[in-house]
């Protein structure tokens, strides 16, 4: 059974139809990216499912669950998150105090405090930093503690918006490499990128997004030699 | 070459000059006329030498007490508009409607001896109602006039704020009736004692340490508890707050609650300082409350604190400082003047306010 399970999703912008009808799947213990051009529907679909953007049809389960309309901040408790394109840490909050507002609908101290052990290991770049101002991080930096935010949360799934976006070419790398790592501890990742060569690389499956539909999906292997996405978006 | 370079110096200086428009010459002249009075007022205020150093001592010290109530109003209006980018115009009317409250209880207890034998539990007392009272009329303007257009991008919150700010003064006004009454004056805040030869009326420290102290507590809740920092987060960036699971009505409503707590003390003590209340008394320290909050930076909360002990102590040492040199009689009836004066200069000069960063500069 899929941990996140999204049928037929449509989502309305006033007149605007941005989304018909988006299907798609996160397992245990896998990175799936949604990959597309600009105005695809990606942050959409991500939003639709953490709540934030009302859905005028379809439906998303977690663990088997259909969710219904729930307000977001109960989906963040049940284990959905969603980490934003932009990163919009807070910039004036300390790091610490940031990690505080992950964990925001926690009531166990002693599991935050373990689950804050356990990011700082993950983005060991935070531990000096946890006194510092959120807004005098690096970029990089920044999305480090973007993502460790979220995870304070102990989500079920982290849905993960363009993580690499407006860094360099080194810190890319670093910040996939904290994807897989964040996997490889047990949270399924949704990420959405317009870096798609570098998403499929660590990506274990894939769907293509075009203009609020899904118009291609499969293994990261068959993405990455199929001809049409080539040609689209690995140039 | 080189006979050319001054002309095209003139000709840069003429450009410069053209683009100076009429509005930059009139800010130009407010400046001016700004510094003229108040340098100009203080030197021939210093070489008349009509006020002793008691009389200095005695406002500077009357403008701290007003200063730290105003500063206390002036933390409602900053908090609120930190979350919601409003101001609340029905604030200063909400700490009437809490210090009026207040009076009844006070009155009683007055009356019975109560309040003069037991300070701190009558003022414990007292307080409470007005903050309790502040916080249920605050939180019922929240509902009404705020929550309805959250996600609306329009004035109506700010119109509908401001009739509910009559809607309170004149409910008042129906039920206790428009004349001024008095409110009661304890036996303990009577009289005075001296430091340094000055005399200390005991109400000065009285007020000014209850006003640090709620403002500490203020402070300490903003700062370090969950619910502050997730106010600041909310305050920041709503929408990233929400995607964390940050209820933000709540927040909002957590954020009402401690202006209106804030609000009844001040409003208490605003009372206790003129021994008095009636239905208009939250009008003018509302005002300038607000402009305390402006002058501070609004939005920013150590800014409403600063900015409210500075109104205070310009307002109430100005007039003999600046205005008595440049020859105004009875200066002290100009008072207001000068706090809505400051509140106009910095309104055009420094829109930001002491502390606050321009709202340009937020987001990137
Ligand atoms: N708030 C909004 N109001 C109206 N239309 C919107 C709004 N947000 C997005 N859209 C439209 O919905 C469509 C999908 O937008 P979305 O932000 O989901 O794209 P995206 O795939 O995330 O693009 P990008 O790669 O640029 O982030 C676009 O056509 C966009 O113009
Ligand atoms: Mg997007």
């Amino acid at each position: 059974m899929a941990v996140l399970d999204v049928q037929n999703l449509h989502v309305f912008y006033g007149q605007i139809h941005a989304l018909h009808g988006v299907s798609l799947s996160v397992d245990k213990d896998e990175i799936v990216t949604l990959i597309g051009a600009n105005g695809a529907g990606k942050t959409t679909t991500l939003g639709a499912i953490s709540g934030v953007l009302p859905v005028a049809e379809g439906e998303v389960s977690l663990d088997g669950q259909p969710l219904g309309k729930i307000m977001p901040h109960d989906l963040v408790k049940m284990g959905i998150v969603q980490v934003p394109e932009g990163r919009r840490i807070f910039g004036r909050l300390t790091v610490e105090e940031n990690l505080g507002m992950g964990a925001f609908v926690r009531k166990d101290k002693d599991g935050i405090v373990e689950s804050r052990e356990r990011v700082l290991e993950m983005f060991p770049v935070l531990k000096e930093r946890m006194g510092q101002v959120a807004g005098t991080l690096s970029g990089g930096e920044q999305q480090m503690l973007a993502m460790a935010r979220g995870l304070m949360s102990r989500p079920r799934v982290l849905l993960l918006d363009e993580p690499s976006m407006g860094l360099a070419p080194m810190l890319v790398e670093q910040v996939f490499g904290a994807v897989q790592q964040v996997r490889d501890q047990g949270v399924p990742v949704l990420l959405v990128e317009q870096n798609a060569f570098m998403a499929l690389q660590i990506a274990d499956r894939g769907y293509v997004m075009e203009t609020g539909e899904i118009s291609l999906q499969g293994s990261n292997r068959e993405l990455l030699e199929n001809e049409d996405v080539k040609r689209a978006y690995l140039g | 070459m080189a006979a050319a370079l001054p002309s095209e110096g003139m000709a840069a200086r003429i450009e410069a000059l053209r683009r100076i428009t009429f509005v930059d010459v009139v800010l130009w002249g407010m400046r001016i006329l700004i510094v003229f009075v108040v340098v100009g007022g203080t030197i021939g205020t210093l070489i008349q030498g009509r006020y002793t150093g008691e009389q200095w001592f005695d406002n500077f010290m009357f403008g701290l007490m007003i200063g730290g109530v105003y500063a206390l109003i002036a933390l409602g209006y900053t908090m609120v508009y930190g979350i919601l980018r409003l101001i609340n115009f029905a604030h200063g009317d909400v700490m009437m409607c809490g210090a009026f409250t207040s009076y009844f209880l006070a009155n009683g207890l007055y009356r019975s001896g109560y309040l003069d034998a037991h300070p701190v539990i009558s003022m414990i007392l007292i307080m409470g109602l007005a903050m309790i009272t502040c916080s249920v009329i605050a939180l019922v303007v929240e509902r009404i006039c705020y929550r309805p257009f959250r996600h609306i991008r329009t004035l109506a919150p700010l119109i509908c704020a401001i009739g509910a700010s009559f809607f309170l003064q004149h409910s008042f006004r129906g039920m206790y009736g428009s004349s001024v009454r008095a409110y009661p004056d304890p036996v303990w805040l009577e009289g005075e004692f001296e430091i340094f030869g000055f005399g200390i009326p005991y109400t000065q420290p009285f007020v000014i340490l209850i006003a640090l102290a709620a403002m500490g507590a203020l402070y300490l809740v903003v700062n370090k508890t969950k619910m502050g920092t997730a106010m600041r987060a909310v305050s920041e960036d709503r929408d990233a707050a929400a995607m964390m699971g940050i209820d933000v009505n709540k927040i909002i409503v957590f954020t009402f609650i401690l202006g209106g707590c804030m609000a009844g003390i001040g409003g208490v003590l605003f009372c206790m300082v003129y021994n008095q209340i009636y239905y208009f008394t939250g009008f003018l320290p509302g005002i300038k409350a607000f402009s305390a909050a402006v002058l501070g930076g609004i939005g920013n909360v150590p800014g409403a604190m600063l900015g409210g002990f500075f109104l205070g102590v310009v307002e109430s040492v100005g007039p003999a400082l600046f205005l008595d040199g440049v020859g105004i009689r009875a200066p002290y009836q100009l008072r207001d003047l000068i706090a809505f004066t400051m509140l106009v200069m910095v309104l055009i000069f420094r829109p930001q306010g002491i502390l606050g960063e321009r709202l340009a500069t937020q987001r990137a």
